[in-house]
């Protein structure tokens, strides 16, 4: 059907033909790729990279919140994003499936050391950021201290604290992008398996990949944006 | 299943020296690292050249790019949303995006790092020309200096710290994805941790892991001093 013309748009037709239709296997016989398996492995890479985006939020949004509101631990903070950047997530996805085990959950925990460094710094500074006025204000009013941190510090952080977590998801949707390394099917098995897809899966996986990325990063912006307090936006245009 | 998690054959640990370290493969073998330091020279020198081009050719780029946006402040926009589009493609995916135009190996590497690194440095380059105080660029406009002279021997210097700040980020993650280059045969420290039966065998791939760190401490403390000797005024506030 779409095949044939396809076909004269070199690597890029056979990439779309691989997505669509399927191809044979390089390895003969069986067919690879076409919609169901594209569409598996797409749920997989994102299921793995929600998942481990919501283990770093869950776990570093807390700590930075604390430790900006109270200005404490301002060293951890910084350093954490700064060793965070340092991470080779190749040697990392590897050793936690050579040292520990292959599967989900180490995979997700993996993941998720990737996250942790740029919520925890931004959620730190976006709330260090918070003018002092608004805060003692706050307190004034009989707010409590959670209730400051909640309402006020957290709001007002957001747009620091949303630019940590999409750092954090672009980092993890990457690196999902390797996890056939650690035993789990992600987009990336196109890439990786070149001897199983063949060029055409290869340019596939990574027309994949990067729509998926962009696509994530499209929905975090706009989600910053509806998050964003009215006053806020207003300030800024 | 894919073939770099075939099964560890035996021959990978008995041409290696260790013993049973070796055999059990535990987590770290120093009898190991010590008599094979050296198949670690000729990745680590490609790992050094895939991020020095990468980042070399990301800062040429990323201040060509603000120097403009800072002239027209309209192009300010379309560059930003451009390089976040670059910075947010997966280098992984990137190397495999160009397969159709520059094939595998480490011309494609250093174009897909370059293009991860553009909106870093470009971003660091415009806000520290932006927060350059008005009154200064005034009192320059004030003692007769051109447009370009203001650039060039007020506003850059002025905003150094902030490119080195960002040329710092830019190296540091840099170092860390290019271990990634193997897989566009782009050679690299990646080289140690996937080719052949490498992927299961510990001890080589915390010794890669961290001669990638070793590399980015290195390169973040050269370019803080670098920071440091072009910025004297700020030792003094500190």
């Amino acid at each position: 059907m779409i095949g044939v013309p396809l076909a004269s748009f070199g690597l890029f037709g056979e990439a779309f033909q691989f997505v669509f239709e399927g191809r044979e296997a390089e390895t003969g016989g069986v067919t690879v790729g076409g919609t169901s398996q594209v569409l598996e492995l797409a749920a997989k890479q994102f299921e793995v990279t929600i998942l481990a985006l919501a283990v770093a939020i869950l776990l570093a949004l807390p700590v930075g919140l604390l430790l900006g509101h109270y200005g404490r631990g301002e060293f951890l903070a910084v350093s954490a994003g700064n060793a965070g950047r340092a991470i080779p997530e190749l040697a990392l996805i590897a050793l936690m499936a050579a040292a520990i085990g292959v599967g989900l959950v180490n995979l997700v925990v993996a993941l998720a050391i990737l996250g942790i460094p740029p919520i925890l710094t931004n959620a730190y500074v976006g709330v260090k950021q918070v003018d002092r006025a608004s805060v003692d204000a706050a307190r004034g009013m009989g707010m409590t201290e959670m209730g400051i941190i909640r309402r006020v510090e957290l709001p007002l952080a957001i747009p620091t604290i949303m630019g940590g977590v999409r750092t954090a998801a672009i980092n993890i949707i990457a690196t999902a992008t390797i996890a056939p390394l650690a035993g789990i099917l992600t987009l990336g098995d196109f890439i990786i398996s070149r001897n199983v897809y063949g060029d055409a899966g290869v340019l596939a996986g990574a027309i994949l990949v990067a729509l998926m990325a962009l696509a994530l990063e499209g929905a975090l912006a706009g989600l910053q944006w509806a998050m964003t307090s009215r006053g806020l936006k207003l300030n800024r245009s | 299943m894919t073939d770099v998690l075939a099964a560890v054959d035996e021959s990978f640990f008995t041409d290696r020296s260790g013993g049973s370290c070796i055999q059990d493969n535990k987590l770290f073998c120093p009898g190991w690292v010590a008599d094979n330091y050296d198949r670690y020279v000729e990745p680590t020198l490609q790992h050094l050249v895939l991020v020095g081009s990468a980042v070399a050719a990301g800062f040429l780029i990323a201040f060509a790019l603000a120097i403009l946006a800072h002239r027209h402040r309209f192009l300010s926009t379309p560059f930003l949303a451009g390089t976040g589009v670059l910075y947010t493609i997966p280098s992984i995916s990137f190397f495999f995006l160009l397969l159709p135009v520059t094939g595998r190996g480490a011309l494609t590497a250093i174009i897909a790092l370059t293009a991860f690194n553009l909106q870093i440095i470009f971003r660091n380059i415009t806000t520290g020309l932006r927060n350059v105080p008005s009154e200064v660029t005034e009192a320059a406009t004030g003692i007769g200096m051109t447009r370009s002279q203001i650039l060039w021997r007020v506003e850059l210097p002025l905003a150094m710290p902030e490119i080195i700040a960002g040329l710092r980020i830019a190296t540091v993650s840099t170092v860390a994805l290019a271990t990634l280059a193997v897989f566009a045969n782009g050679g690299g420290l990646g080289t140690e941790i996937v080719t052949g039966s490498n992927i299961t065998f510990k001890t080589g791939i915390i010794v890669a892991g961290s001669i990638a760190v070793a590399m980015a401490i290195l390169f973040d403390g050269v370019l803080l001093l670098i920071g440091k000797l072009l910025a004297p005024w700020k030792r003094v506030a500190a």
